[in-house]
């Protein structure tokens, strides 16, 4: 079932070949409905190449090295790697029906994939594409989230409203946390002592204490003028000094920005509409944000917590990684 | 005249999935049994044969009884979590009688909660048997106004849409297009009258003019051409819509692109409010639809998503309370502070007033769902699912 489509020769070489890799500048963006990643210039933005990956590309994110990205491709069931430099697709590891997000562990070693269909966590060895473990949790797993230190692997089932909290040493399950309806995705502050996850359907995030598990806290958001069933949080990154996070939220085109020490939240920026995936530029003044419907990327200037510039990209952007 | 078509725990499925991941569950010593009981009729025409073969659009596409398993299966962590472990039995019945025999049954090993799928009559007979008793019976399946109006009871609770809802949304699609003027065509039997009877109500709720309601029947006898004929039956008169009022559905699948005029056909066919559609594609819906087409072997349907919603409730409540105590249970998912997830995009919860479940509706062709009600716009002081079907103010339920 796990095949590798590169010899493993030539992979070794593309693997050791750019540790170094320099950031490009590039933005690349994932749409699902065109089989493809997006490759903007950080710059200019304009359309710098458009790779061909497996069909319905979703999430993505760079390898520790940033030499690979890697992009799981849904509907061809594997995780496509593209190498930075070359802008191409690389090799392509099988990884079974219906991948939707992963992590990647500190070492690089294993990707730990949330397997929609199968109501499981798929544990890949990175660089044989074997299957090491499959950990089943509740329906419909989510957003996944290996923790500083490597030691944990936080998974959400969207249905059980639960997070699961794996151990890597044993790969079982220490923990099933209920939190807020339909947790989707994690941020988690530097320390790994607050583990924010946002909660769909419940229009909020839950803050789980990182070493007892317990819900420590809710932030729910009421953007002044939307309806309660469009405020639908799911896309979170928290700066490097896990001071502030971003909280993307959904069909209330807005993004929150929270103060992650008192929990407060601070502004709503608007985006696009049914913003869910987004990233910070390492200097931490910009933030990406795609729109799934309305195609776009919205390009929010953090220091005046507003939209400079919005992007079309393709048909419904899922995610969007910056290689500087 | 009852016949136990199955009895099975998924207690005992569980536990086989299990062995390969015993040592990842830490399962609680002793497990509290939480069982649903599922009841239908041993012949229902609703799932006739002849009917499934047309796939009326309205009608969904087969028995929703899957629903529940899909809903348990899904719910195993839940349940784990809390140290509860669902069951659930099965029992078919000729007629009303013969089901609450089945429930007096089920209820006698411990059963407290039940899943209907029957006729609106036969639903208000099963309920009217157990009324002020302590279990709840949760109606999949039967839209009839009367069941949320007069005839409501505390223990009867409806995630089946009432005809009420299904026809507000459409009468709040069609306000959105500005297609005020309606032809109504009102078939023979009584489920048709109530149809009609919901539409008119919802009709004169948003600020729809029905031009004329004209009854249509299944004939091909020449002295009643004026009434099999749609060509006959859509003259006339100028219209911007055709409301279909068919529980049957075999006429209303050849009205559209028969009418005199050129114009859209909603109701029974072209476009109809429904609770589920498996072309919804947002909110996890395909993964639901996936799950429920593995069990069921055809599309998830309006009551197929009743039935599945009625056990997730039921699961909603018990993970957020801590396990399976029925008075807390039921408490919970009666208040307001209960988010239900329908796949919908909506928090859904009950109407105190009269044990429905708030939902948005589909508005949906054959293969697309163009809308989904409330449409953006129709707003409410408190909860926009209350502009579809029986707001507080005009409720006749007393509990």
């Amino acid at each position: 079932m796990k095949a590798i489509r590169t010899p493993v020769a030539v992979l070794a070489m593309l693997l050791a070949g750019s540790v170094c890799a320099k950031g490009t500048g590039y933005l690349f963006v994932s749409s699902e409905k065109d089989h493809a990643v997006t490759v903007l210039d950080g710059k200019d933005h304009k359309v710098v190449k458009v790779i061909e990956t497996g069909e319905r590309p979703r999430h993505l994110q760079f390898s520790p090295g940033r030499d690979i990205l890697y992009v799981v491709a849904s509907d061809s069931g594997r995780i496509d790697l593209i190498d930075v430099a070359k802008l191409e697709v690389v090799r392509s590891i099988d990884v079974g029906e219906d991948p939707e997000a992963f992590d990647v562990a500190p070492d690089g070693k294993h990707f730990y994939i949330s397997m929609e269909e199968d109501a499981a966590i798929s544990v890949v060895d990175s660089t044989t594409g074997e299957q090491v473990a499959e950990i089943e949790v509740g329906e419909e797993p989510e957003g996944v989230k290996v923790s500083p230190d490597g030691k944990t692997v936080y998974a959400t089932s969207e249905v059980a409203s639960m997070v699961h909290v794996i151990d890597v040493g044993t790969n079982e399950i220490r923990a099933n946390v209920t939190v807020g309806n339909r947790p989707r995705r994690f941020a988690i502050t530097p320390d790994g002592g607050e583990v924010w996850v946002t909660n769909e359907l419940a229009g909020q995030v839950s803050i789980l204490d990182g070493k007892s598990n317990a819900v420590k806290g809710t932030v729910p958001f009421k953007p002044k003028g939307f309806r309660d069933e469009d405020v639908t949080p799911v896309g979170i990154v928290m700066t490097r000094d896990g001071k502030t996070a971003y909280v993307t939220l959904g069909r209330a085109n807005h993004v929150a920005v929270v103060d992650v020490a008192s929990r407060k939240i601070e502004d709503y920026i608007l985006v696009g509409k049914r913003a869910w995936g987004a990233t910070l530029s390492r200097d931490e003044k910009t933030l990406y944000v795609v729109n799934g419907l309305s195609d776009d990327l919205s390009i929010v200037d953090t220091a005046k917590r507003r939209v400079s510039k919005s992007i079309p990209v393709g048909r419904v952007p899922y995610g969007v990684v910056v290689d500087d | 005249m009852t016949d136990v078509e199955d009895k099975m725990r998924t207690g005992r499925l569980a536990r086989g999935l299990l062995v390969g991941l015993a040592a990842a569950m830490v399962l609680p010593a002793a497990a509290a049994q939480l069982d649903f009981g599922y009841l239908s009729l041993s012949r229902d025409d609703r799932y006739h044969e002849d009917r499934l073969y047309v796939r009326n659009l309205a009608q969904g596409e087969g028995e929703p009884e899957a629903g529940l398993a899909v809903a348990l299966k899904e719910s195993k962590f839940n349940a784990r979590a809390v140290g509860v472990e669902l069951g659930m039995a099965k029992a078919r019945a000729a007629d009303g009688k013969g089901l609450v025999a089945e429930l007096e049954r089920l209820a006698a090993s411990g059963t407290r909660y039940f899943l209907i799928d029957a006729p609106g009559a036969v639903v208000a007979e099963v309920a009217g048997a157990v009324k002020g008793r302590d279990l709840l019976l949760f109606n999949v399946s039967a839209h009839d106004d009367a069941l949320r109006q007069a005839q409501c009871q505390a223990n009867l609770l409806h995630t089946a849409p009432s005809h009420a809802m299904q026809a507000d949304a459409l009468a709040q699609y069609l306000v959105s297009r500005k297609w005020r003027s309606v032809l109504m065509l009102q078939g023979p039997l009584p489920e048709d009258a109530l149809i009609a009877k919901a539409f008119e109500r919802s009709a004169k709720r948003f600020g729809i003019k029905i031009e004329d309601k004209r009854d249509f029947i299944l004939s091909n006898d020449p002295r009643e051409r004026d009434k099999g004929n749609v060509g006959l039956l859509t003259a006339n008169e100028d219209y911007d819509v055709v409301f279909v009022a068919d529980s049957d559905g075999e006429f209303a699948r050849s009205v559209p692109y028969r009418t005199v005029r050129a114009r859209p056909v909603v109701g029974a066919e072209g476009l109809a409010a429904l609770g589920w559609h498996w072309s919804w594609e947002r909110n996890g819906a395909p993964q639901l639809n996936s799950r429920f087409e593995k069990a069921a072997k055809h599309r998830m349907g309006e009551a197929g998503w009743s039935a599945w919603m009625a056990a997730k409730t039921v699961v909603e409540a018990m993970q957020r309370t801590g396990g399976a105590d029925f008075a807390k249970i039921r408490a919970y998912l009666l208040g307001p502070d209960i988010t239900i997830d329908g796949f919908k995009g909506h928090r859904l919860s009950y109407r105190p007033w009269n044990h429905q479940l708030r939902q948005p509706m589909l508005l949906a062709t054959h293969n697309a769902v163009i809308e989904r009600a409330p449409i953006q716009g129709f707003m409410h002081q408190s909860n926009t699912l209350d502009t579809l079907g029986f707001d507080e103010r005009e409720s006749q339920c007393q509990f």
